[in-house]
């Protein structure tokens, strides 16, 4: 039976307030979302009051500032700061992205910030990202060759071939695009979702991979591939600029192309 | 209050701690060779920071011209300013060519020559003939080659059914009797303690450019593995040894590779001049890193860089073209856009010397095995022990790392790393119990973060620490500053007596896995500021105003540091490697170093 109720223990509730510090003419509230799980209580939002004259551009900056500053036991995923490591994606404004590369000048209004949705939650915007990873795997993304590499120099591969992973290759793992995607919210058991694709057609399209056929064979599947509906929120929200609907497109079109 | 703790126990045969580049080479070579293998790592390793390494790798493969390692070999050498070893630069130099091959075999995604060979471009400090000419030795996957080298690793990690501890921190190391025995983490997720019992434990930790206030490496950037090896009593190595990457973003301190450079790009100050021309007249914007950053803050200093308080430089790349922007720096194109608001094709990107690698740490042989002085032996090897990657100094980089010799350096040395591990190692091979005496310092060092009431908040001191390392032990040094610099920091650390951590719970407990970093840092920064007062030289990253030459006769030595519980220094020094592995190259005698 479906469930269409959030389970009690999901229901959101109000949360503390963090006002600005004295003096602070120039602030703005970001409301967050807290789940702590020591403490067996639901989930709430807090709201922070920051000082943007002391702020740094990004969104990850008012949430360093207010670990910082206003509440250190606020928890969230962070490294890189410059949007290629993948750690600080999470829901803000409404839409999937990176904090580090996402401006506060662009958003209107207050700052709310969820974890990615669709995930299950360990502690405040920190999701957990198991079976994404597992999906990931799944795909066996590692090059498979039946003839050996040459003993002392590189394969060959002409420049236009290489530029065939050109918006493949540079997936940075953040999971912006599955955790937005309504069918992996769905179907996340079996269906692989955007990133794991994605992560496919990376090697299906490589000339050095021999392993087309075995790859395909094992898309071929009702859900894990074709459970994609050009739904397209997976194009929209990747912080890389790709296009992990294309590459599932190419991918169907090969899997009909072999059909002949 | 130890016993409270839950503790899950595991043993391998071999245990890496960190999944970066070098990390991940170790960890999937030990798999492959049939050792048990598990790797431990804070972030999940595709967000570990060599994924952020922009330009390329460096390897003789004369894809684009005439190349051999031994030109590879002096450029590192100079590039070192005659600190590094040189067994251990030839056994890299040499082994870069097979690296690289091997890193395009596992399916690294290279940028191709028409040939369709893999593209190199030229990077600072890399001559032909023995500094005669511009070598184009730096292999490239467009300006996204450390994030290339990275997944393909973890892909083949996977392949080779590694075992992953991801969202573990390390606590410390477990030693006995002066040998490694082990580690202890703090599993993120449930907040349960792991202690892995293992024949050797390869530190694989990175850098600490957190020690900074502006520095191109990410928050997570901390040198776990280095503060570890001094709570375990050994010391670090050139520490005082820091560089700083000529083109961090103003403002950011976001990286711009010095592909830019290489690619044709150069620094103009507030004339519109191409100063470097000045500073060094035949490899200009190409010159090696310290040399160029210097001449940045040069021109700062005397009044000529840009910007409303002429306090930074801009680096020109309008002229390359679309094409060449589109193709070989797509990456650093979007990091411009979103981080100084500049469209490239237009415009020039502010750029400032920004903190950036650490060439010292956890001293090492050519085969990652940690070394220290005992008994009169500066090659004494810790038996158990090893490490790999920015955490270990080779010492491959002396005084100063060239460009692209960083992938090179995680490739190889985690190889190396790994066949050594495999030629010391029997598989399966029993261990000897532990004791719960063997495990009690690092769970009362838990203990005592974990319970820090104090009233001083973590960010509040590292803020501190950040802000006098990046005023006193910067691209220029002074006795004077360094000597004030000493003095705060000594207060600061002292101020940790007083930190606090407000969050009592253990699972996804950022704030003490921020403050058990900022331990690790304070350490780590006595160790930088400490060995730079206590060098009166300059030699590579290291510029002394009050002593600006060379001083071979006295100081052509690596440092040692070891700090007590209060992160007080003391220092003693191991020499140089002026020797090589083969008869396949001559030692390189020091000379001036003019590029």
């Amino acid at each position: 039976m479906a469930e269409f109720r959030l389970p009690s223990n999901s229901i959101v509730g109000p949360g503390k307030h963090f006002p600005a510090p004295e003096g602070a003419t120039n602030t703005r509230t970001v409301k967050v979302y807290r789940y702590d799980p020591d403490s067996g209580k639901n989930p709430r939002i807090d709201s922070y009051d920051v000082d943007m004259d002391s702020c740094g551009p990004m969104v990850l900056d008012a949430i360093i500032k207010i670990k910082n500053e206003m509440d250190s036991t606020l928890t969230f995923r962070r490294s890189c700061r410059e949007g290629i490591c993948g750690s600080c994606a999470m829901n803000i404004d409404g839409g999937n992205t990176l904090a580090c590369t996402m401006a506060i000048a662009d958003i209107e209004g207050d700052i709310t910030i969820y974890p990615l949705p669709h995930q299950p939650i360990i502690k405040d915007l920190v999701s957990d990202l198991t079976n994404f990873y597992a999906q990931y795997a799944s795909v066996e993304p590692w090059l498979k060759s039946d003839s050996p590499a040459p003993p002392d120099r590189e394969r060959l591969q002409t420049p236009e071939d290489r530029e065939k992973l050109d918006g493949a290759y540079e997936c940075i793992l953040c999971a912006c695009c599955s955790t937005s995607c309504p069918s992996y919210w769905w179907n996340s058991d079996r269906f692989l979702g955007p990133a794991a694709l994605l992560a496919s057609y990376r090697w299906l399209a490589d000339t050095r991979d021999d392993a087309t056929g075995d790859r395909l064979d094992d898309l071929e599947d009702p859900f894990k591939l074709y459970r994609c509906h050009t739904i397209m929120n997976c194009a929209q929200v990747c912080p890389k600029g790709l296009s992990p609907a294309k590459a599932i497109a190419e991918t169907k079109k090969m899997l009909v192309q072999r059909r002949g | 209050m130890t016993n409270a703790y839950k503790i899950i126990d595991h043993t391998y045969d071999v245990v890496i701690v960190g999944a970066g580049g070098a990390g991940l080479r170790a960890t999937l070579g030990m798999a492959a060779q049939g050792l048990s293998t598990a790797c431990i790592t804070k972030v999940f390793p595709t967000r570990s920071h060599t994924v952020a390494a922009q330009g390329g790798m460096s390897a003789s493969l004369g894809n684009m011209g005439e190349d051999h390692w031994n030109w590879h070999m002096y450029d590192t050498i100079k590039g070192s300013d005659w600190l590094g070893d040189q067994d251990a630069i030839e056994y890299m130099c040499r082994e870069a060519v097979p690296a690289v091959i091997e890193l395009e075999h596992f399916g690294v995604p290279f940028s191709r020559t028409e040939e369709g060979k893999i593209y190199q471009r030229p990077f600072g400090g890399m001559t032909t003939n023995f500094g005669e000419g511009t070598a184009q030795r730096t292999c490239a996957a467009a300006d996204r080659t450390g994030h290339a080298i990275l997944h393909t690793l973890y892909q083949q990690s996977i392949k080779h059914h590694a075992e992953f501890y991801i969202e573990h921190f390390a606590i410390d190391l477990i030693m006995v009797d002066g040998e490694c025995k082990g580690v202890i983490s703090l599993d993120l997720a449930t907040g349960i303690l792991h202690r892995y019992q293992a024949h050797t434990v390869v530190l694989a930790t990175g850098g600490c450019g957190r020690t900074y206030f502006s520095a191109t490496s990410a928050h997570t950037c901390t040198g776990d593995g280095n503060a570890m090896v001094l709570r375990a009593g050994l010391p670090l190595q050139d520490m005082e040894f820091v560089q700083f990457h000529p083109t961090g973003i103003y403002g950011a301190g976001v990286l711009i590779t010095e592909g830019v450079r290489g690619e044709g790009g150069y620094l103009t100050n507030n004339e519109g001049e191409r100063f470097m021309e000045r500073y060094a007249p035949n490899a200009k914007d190409l010159a090696s890193r310290d040399v160029v950053s210097r001449s940045m803050t040069m021109e700062i200093n005397g009044g000529r860089g840009v910007g409303p308080d002429n306090d930074h430089c801009y680096l020109n790349l309008m002229h390359l073209g679309n094409d060449v922007i589109e193709k070989r720096l797509p990456g650093i194109s979007e990091s411009a856009r979103i981080f100084a608001g500049v469209d490239v094709n237009k415009e020039p990107i502010p750029v400032l010397p920004t903190v950036h690698y650490n060439m010292g740490g956890i001293p090492t042989n050519y085969h990652g095995e940690v070394v220290t002085l005992k008994d009169g032996n500066p090659d004494t090897v810790v038996p158990g022990l090893m490490a790999i990657g920015e955490a270990a100094c080779v010492s491959v980089h002396g005084a100063n790392r060239l460009g692209s010799n960083s992938l090179l350096d995680i490739v190889v040395f985690g190889r190396a790393a790994a066949l050594r591990a495999a030629e010391l190692i029997k598989p399966g091979s029993p261990h000897k119990p532990l004791t719960p005496e063997d495990s009690a310092p690092a769970l009362d060092h838990l203990d005592r973060i974990r319970h820090a009431k104090g009233s001083t908040g973590t960010a509040q001191i590292r803020d501190n620490m950040q802000r006098t390392m990046q005023k006193h032990a910067a691209v220029f040094r002074t006795g004077d500053s360094l000597q004030e610099g000493l003095v705060k920091m000594r207060d600061i650390v002292d101020s940790f007596d007083d930190v606090k951590v407000d969050d009592p719970n253990l699972i996804w407990n950022t704030d003490l896995v921020e403050t058990l970093e900022l331990e690790n840092l304070l350490h780590q920064a006595q160790t930088i500021i400490y060995g730079a007062n206590n060098r009166p030289e300059s030699r590579g990253a290291h510029a002394r105003d009050d002593f600006e030459e060379r001083d071979d006769e006295n100081w052509m030595k690596h440092t040692l540091a070891w700090t007590d519980e209060k992160a007080n220094v003391s220092v003693d020094y191991r020499p140089v490697h002026m020797y090589t592995l083969t008869d396949d190259c001559e030692v390189i005698p020091p000379k001036k170093r003019v590029y």
